[in-house]
């Protein structure tokens, strides 16, 4: 059962790790940009799922829907292969045809690709703890802050918005790690840059697999760990009375 | 069909691929949660260092993304020469990735259960397993029920990375279909996202359902 025809070539995999931790910090890029612009659109959707007017109620049912009940990879996928679709489509309804004009919109580049479908699944998640976050903010601190004479932008940027996060910065720390994770779908719509691309690369050179996976899983391991720990850090200093 | 060119052949080609999805998810479902079960007791009652011990090997299931797992565990079987199906891999990965999470879900259950209602049982003449069965289930159901719900859906949505080792799983089966027809691509991608939006949505209301239900008992 255990009889290993193999030879470890670990010295490889350990070679190749400025390469690698190079596509740990794309990694993090992606995974820092989504979470901010999932943040943004998050505490917009959250707003907006309990707004007075009907149509903006169901764009963001809609949005936070689809990102809670479909695999991420589909989101990846839905805008690698479906904005160039659409924007064809549009193109097509007016008459345009980009490609006698040699400019080519019908191509996503995969970075993009991933960035965006992982800020779309942010968001959604992130609504939904947002408003749990909101409703454990008691209205009585909004009348509070009118009374005092603020508009209703700046309480809710003032006094509601700062106390939501901070009921909801364990969720977000959370959310923040599976950003990091699900970069890993990037493979999947071509992206070689990320870490799990400059390891598919790598192997795809060497058929080392499992030493140049193995180094890719420890060094997601100790991202996660570090921002999970630098969470705390931050929660901390911030959220201490 | 609907002024395309994808054709019942190609919906049937997916509908196998949505079955798969589904087995996987029963298979992975099946067996994290009887693993969940027994380590989620074993680590609400344990002592600190069998405790942490397990909590730092379930962690890192939890913290290494499920694809990688996925390409290890099979480049790892296929040293051993094992020749497990990818299938078998698939539910295999797929199920010790979800017994991290049962676990979590089993020992929040337990723990929510108050030490006073478990004592007050004991007291009464109950053993051990009277206690677990009649005291520390019913009370921990309503804690665990509506989380484990939402990992079953989570679990169905991680299936789509089985991709990665070949099995033609929902996903994989519209990108063989888009591979053929580039041109479709966005009407078969939206019947596979409307798979699996039908099969999960009605779920996850069933989810939030019980959870607002139960917590009104309280």
């Amino acid at each position: 059962m255990f009889d290993i025809n193999y030879t470890f070539h670990w010295n490889q995999a350990f070679r190749a790790l400025p390469q690698m931790l190079d596509g740990a910090l794309i990694t993090l890029q992606i995974a820092v940009l989504s979470m901010i612009i999932g943040i943004v659109l998050g505490v917009a959707l959250a707003v907006a799922k309990e707004a007075r007017l009907a149509p903006l109620r169901w764009f963001a049912v809609t949005w936070i829907e689809v990102a809670r009940n479909t695999p991420a990879l589909f989101q990846v996928y839905m805008i690698y292969f479906g904005i160039p679709a659409v924007l064809q489509l549009v193109a097509g309804a007016f008459g345009i045809n980009f490609r006698a004009m040699g400019i080519n919109i019908f191509y996503l580049d995969s970075y993009w690709a991933v960035l965006v479908g992982i800020a779309f699944n942010n968001a959604g998640y992130l609504a939904e703890t947002f408003r749990g976050g909101l409703r454990a903010v008691p209205p009585t601190q909004t009348r509070a802050a009118r009374s005092l004479g603020f508009g209703a932008f700046a309480a809710f940027r003032l006094i509601v918005l700062p106390q939501m996060f901070r009921a909801v910065f364990h969720p977000m720390t959370n959310q923040m790690v599976w950003a990091i994770l699900m970069t890993s779908i990037g493979i999947f719509v071509g992206l070689n840059t990320d870490l799990t691309g400059v390891t598919q690369e790598l192997n795809a050179r060497t058929f080392r697999t499992f030493e140049f996976f193995a180094l890719a899983a420890a060094i997601y391991y100790v991202i996660a760990k570090i921002v999970t720990g630098g969470a705390r850090l931050i929660a901390w200093r911030l959220f201490r009375y | 069909m609907l002024g395309t060119s994808v054709t019942w052949g190609d919906i049937t080609f997916m509908m196998t691929g949505a079955g798969l999805t589904l087995a996987i998810t029963f298979w992975a479902m099946l067996g994290g949660t009887l693993a969940g079960v027994v380590f989620g007791l074993i680590r609400a009652q344990s002592p600190w260092y069998v405790n942490y011990s397990m909590g730092t090997v379930l962690d890192v299931l939890r913290s290494v993304p499920l694809l990688i797992q996925f390409i290890l565990f099979n480049s790892f079987q296929s040293i051993l020469g094992w020749g497990m199906n990818p299938f078998v891999v698939g539910c295999v990965v797929l199920a010790a990735y979800t017994s991290a999470f049962c676990t979590e879900i089993v020992r929040g259950g337990i723990l929510a259960v108050p030490i006073t209602t478990r004592r007050a049982a004991r007291s009464l003449g109950m053993n051990y397993w009277q206690d677990m069965t009649y005291i520390v289930l019913p009370l921990g159901t309503r804690v665990m029920l509506p989380s484990w719900i939402g990992l079953t859906l989570g679990v169905m949505k991680d299936t789509a990375l089985v991709y990665a080792i070949g099995v033609i799983e929902l996903l994989r089966s519209s990108q063989i279909i888009i591979t053929r027809k580039p041109h479709e691509a966005l009407v078969i991608l939206a019947i596979a996202g409307l798979i699996y939006f039908l099969v999960s949505f009605p779920v996850s209301r069933l989810g939030a359902h019980l959870e607002k239900k139960w917590r009104e008992n309280d």
